[in-house]
């Protein structure tokens, strides 16, 4: 028996061996997975690389599945959809994972850029590193962004709509741009062609490569230690001081240093399964037919702040927002690490970082609020569906009524609200009264201005009459009075 | 550590005195190549970008009998885009707000708003377009009347003839291709 089991081991180390003569497996094993890593960078703040990485993989995983189904063709997209949810074994749950998977990778993707830079690992000597990682950053904005193209809804159509009003602005080339954005004349097979060649081949093949260079960057360069306040980055002497960290205080990544990646990354696993089992996959929304004019485009989550900006921004500064801007923020994302290069790393000596993280979010996260909101977007059908509550009809006089009609039926509520029912894209005219007397809103009604067109040739003099007398009683002082009085009579 | 592995001194470039056939094949190897790189590059940047160079031009079409379009009353249209492939199932259409005043005086509008491209709609009460998207509203002539649309509705040039109103597009409306 114990003849048997030496055999046994002879064997596999000659194997191992033969492989390792070969392969040189342990060199490549100390140059990567085994590579030293100071302790301290073994920190559950230093978990969200790899996390992003696990989503990746998922993504290809399950992206090179869908594919097998998906039809890029914009008669066939849709159906292909319907038939992956309904028809096909386990299709949607491929789809809600590769949806959830893509969620998950963008918020993942943050929190590691958020660690990096406060932790100040982009300083010397890893300019490469970050500057590599904001690729990486843009590549997957721009997966997410092709994704829900593939959806080819309504939302996808209008979108690209938008895309392609967006390319119309530039200066004498516009239609060229146009042209070449959509494929053709019009959104359509050619359009979602190019769109499928972007997500499922040139920004894979990018997002890789890129990834490859990152990686080995941080193989070059060692993982950031542990930034501990008062210690200061010097280009002279970083190098000779994080080798020391190395040789006296360093581990191997794999053992070692690997326990909290591995924790981290299979609780988001699981939590992806888990948002893909019970919240299953998105769409597709309302088939893209441009014939149905019923749609209002919204983009997914990752671009509703950039939405939500588009919408709030003064008219006319479009130009400002796609043109100036990203070129301003690209110039600060890759210049990071060549203004702030040296110095402090520790967030609690670098309070102006803070603080730019701190506004990011908030700036980001209200604009999302706003995105799901859009208080902008007029309400289509507040005329035929809203109710006007009995406070705003009882005790007015038969002008007043009549106004309240003229009111309801001109759309006014599509863009007003009455008793917060309506469109919120106007100023709610719950107390219009109290702030407008009859000559202001005869002007307003007539003339319009700012967001409000000029009713005037709508509109006949009785009919203005009767909107301002009954726009003059939403006004809670004589409201009040009103039942003042009636209650004394009583 | 591999210790077995056999240690090749690097190599060095060969210190030149004179051109040797092999430098001469190395650039006889780099012009065939630069030859063969436009040969393949060429036919390759012009496929990607001839929707930059070939843009395709209106054309005159049919949105069918003027009799389904009564005087004084604004229709909705929707039509088969002229330039289309099987492959563009539904979206080969796009929809007009036609605007027969009388006889055979029209106007037909782009139902996409010069804003960012959102479906406008009629509202025959208040006499206004609307869009859904960022509020923008025109008058019942195109003519802008509020909101973000940096211009009026895009406008088709259309006429009369035997009977069928024809128009002239077949280009996603933008601020570059006014319709």
């Amino acid at each position: 028996m114990n003849l048997k089991i030496k055999a046994l081991t002879d064997i596999v180390t000659n194997v191992a061996i033969w492989l390792e003569r070969r392969l040189h497996l342990v060199k490549i094993w100390e140059a990567t997975a085994g590579h030293p890593i100071p302790k301290s960078s073994a920190s559950w703040f230093y978990v969200f690389g790899s996390m992003t990485m696990l989503c990746l993989t998922l993504q290809i995983l399950t992206g090179i599945l869908l594919s097998f189904v998906y039809v890029p063709s914009a008669a066939e997209a849709y159906r292909s959809l319907e038939f992956l949810n309904y028809q096909q074994e386990l299709g949607w749950f491929l789809r809600s994972i590769h949806y959830w998977g893509s969620s998950c990778m963008i918020i993942v993707m943050f929190l590691h850029m958020t660690q990096v830079f406060l932790w100040g690992a982009y300083k010397y000597p890893r300019e490469l590193t970050w500057i590599s990682g904001v690729v990486l950053l843009f590549l997957t904005l721009g997966m997410a962004f092709t994704g829900q193209v593939m959806r080819f809804d309504a939302d996808a159509y209008w979108g690209l709509g938008i895309g392609a009003s967006v390319m119309g602005r530039i200066p004498i080339i516009g239609g060229q741009m146009v042209n070449f954005l959509l494929g053709g004349p019009i959104i359509g097979s050619d359009t979602l062609g190019r769109f499928f060649a972007l997500h499922v081949f040139v920004i894979p093949g990018s997002l890789l490569a890129l990834l490859s260079l990152h990686l080995r960057l941080v193989l070059l360069k060692g993982i950031n230690e542990y930034p501990k306040p008062g210690i200061q980055v010097h280009r002279e002497t970083y190098d000779a001081e994080y080798d020391k960290i190395i040789h006296e205080d360093g581990i191997p990544f794999v053992p070692n240093g690997i326990g909290k990646d591995v924790v981290a990354n299979g609780l988001l696993l699981i939590v992806i399964v888990l948002l893909a089992l019970f919240v299953g996959p998105k769409g597709p929304g309302i088939p893209a037919d441009p014939t149905q004019i019923i749609s209002e485009a919204k983009p997914d989550y990752p671009f509703l702040w950039l939405f939500a900006a588009a919408a709030l921004l003064p008219n006319g500064s479009e130009v400002l927002l796609f043109f100036v801007l990203p070129v301003i923020g690209m110039l600060l994302l890759f210049g990071l690490p060549f203004y702030s290069n040296q110095g402090e790393k520790h967030f609690s000596r670098r309070p102006i970082s803070v603080m730019i993280v701190l506004l990011s979010y908030l700036g980001i996260g209200l604009l999302t609020y706003a995105g799901m909101t859009g208080p902008w977007s007029p309400h289509m059908e507040a005329s035929t569906s809203q109710s006007t509550k009995p406070e705003f009809i009882q005790a007015r006089t038969p002008l007043e009524l009549q106004g309240a009609l003229i009111f309801q039926n001109k759309q006014c509520r599509t863009c007003h609200a009455i008793g917060g029912e309506g469109g919120s894209r106007g100023p709610d005219l719950t107390t219009a009264g109290s702030r407008m007397d009859e000559p202001q809103l005869v002007r307003q009604v007539i003339q319009g201005g700012g967001n409000m067109p000029a009713y005037g040739k709508n509109l006949s003099r009785e009919e203005v009459k009767a909107l301002v007398s009954y726009l003059s009683s939403l006004n809670p002082k004589k409201n009040s009075s009103l039942k003042e009085k009636k209650e004394k009579e009583s | 550590m591999t210790s077995s592995e056999p240690n090749h001194p690097p190599c060095q470039p060969q210190a030149k005195k004179y051109s040797t056939r092999r430098d001469f094949l190395l650039q006889v190897g780099l012009v065939i190549n630069t030859i063969a790189g436009f040969m393949v590059g060429l036919p390759i940047i012009g496929f990607l970008f001839s929707s930059l160079v070939k843009t395709p031009s209106k054309t005159w079409f049919s949105l069918g009998s003027i009799s389904q379009f009564p005087e004084g009353t604004m229709r909705l249209s929707a039509f088969q885009n002229p330039y289309r492939r099987v492959a563009d199932g539904e979206t080969a259409h796009l929809t007009c707000w036609v605007k027969r005043i009388q006889g055979e005086e029209l106007k037909v509008f782009a139902a996409n708003c010069t804003h960012l491209g959102c479906p406008v709609r009629w509202f025959e009460e208040s006499k206004l377009f609307l869009c859904p998207c960022h509020g923008g509203v025109f008058y019942a002539d195109g003519e802008r009347a509020a909101g973000p649309p940096p211009r009026g509705l895009y406008q088709y040039e259309c006429k009369v003839e035997n009977g069928e109103l024809m128009i002239k597009g077949g280009l996603l409306p933008t601020l570059a291709n006014p319709a």
